[in-house]
């Protein structure tokens, strides 16, 4: 499922519904990603996606992962417009065999989500607001995945 | 009239998220908004801005035909 909302959510609620009732799933691996008010300097942060378009290259990024894990389900959930700080902004779950893919593909959807879902971010602080790009720590942590051999 | 749409800074430094603007191809729709507003034009020509047309990714120049949704996409970021 991947889905984007305006509302806060309660991780612990989607990851308890997403691992519910599998018998073939051993391992459920899932990541919560919160707004960091970083000592007071962001206050709200917001996130603008591009309806329809957001939706549908995150899912070839969740067609990637599925292929390359051997995944057997996965879960992604985006918070859009304005998010206090500590709230969820983004949530995934992955469900697989074994723990290592299940681990591997929650971390390779994150990668991918920071820097390549069409998605783009406001930090709203006391010194007003800027925009956020890409770090070269998001360009070093997703040419991990580039460099490997598919599995 | 395509339907020009700005994302991320794009809309802040034009003032605007979205207009209809008459055009036939992309350079050409490019040229306008640069000589309507030079800020705009450089921060559309900037390193790691991408063009859609109806969605789809496209590099280089392409045609325009009505009802074309041209979205000005600057570096993503997400998470």
């Amino acid at each position: 499922m991947i889905r984007l909302t305006f509302e806060t959510f309660d991780p612990g609620a989607v990851l308890s519904d997403f691992a519910r009732g599998r018998a073939e799933v051993g391992a459920v691996a899932s990541f919560t990603g919160l707004a960091r008010a970083d000592g007071g300097a962001t206050q709200t942060l917001e996130l603008e996606a591009y309806p329809g378009f957001t939706e549908a290259e995150i899912g070839k990024i969740a067609e990637r992962a599925r292929a390359r894990f051997g995944l057997l389900d996965l879960s992604i959930l985006h918070r859009v417009g304005k998010i206090p700080a500590g709230e969820p902004v983004v949530f995934v779950a992955t469900a697989a065999r074994h723990r290592r893919e299940a681990f591997e593909a929650c971390d390779f959807l994150m990668d991918y989500l920071k820097s390549k879902a069409p998605f783009w971010k406001k930090e709203h602080g006391p010194d007003g607001a800027r925009w956020i790009e890409p770090h070269d720590r998001d360009h070093a942590d997703l040419s991990r995945w580039e460099e490997e051999t598919p599995k | 009239m395509a339907r020009v749409l700005l994302f991320g800074r794009l809309s802040d430094v034009a003032g605007w998220r979205e207009r209809q603007i008459e055009s036939a191809f992309l350079s050409a729709l490019r040229a306008k908004l640069s000589d309507e507003d030079a800020a705009l034009g450089q921060a559309l020509a900037g390193r790691g801005v991408q063009v859609a047309l109806d969605q789809v990714i496209v590099r280089g120049d392409a045609p325009l035909n009505a009802a074309t949704e041209v979205a000005f996409l600057p570096p993503m970021s997400g998470g």
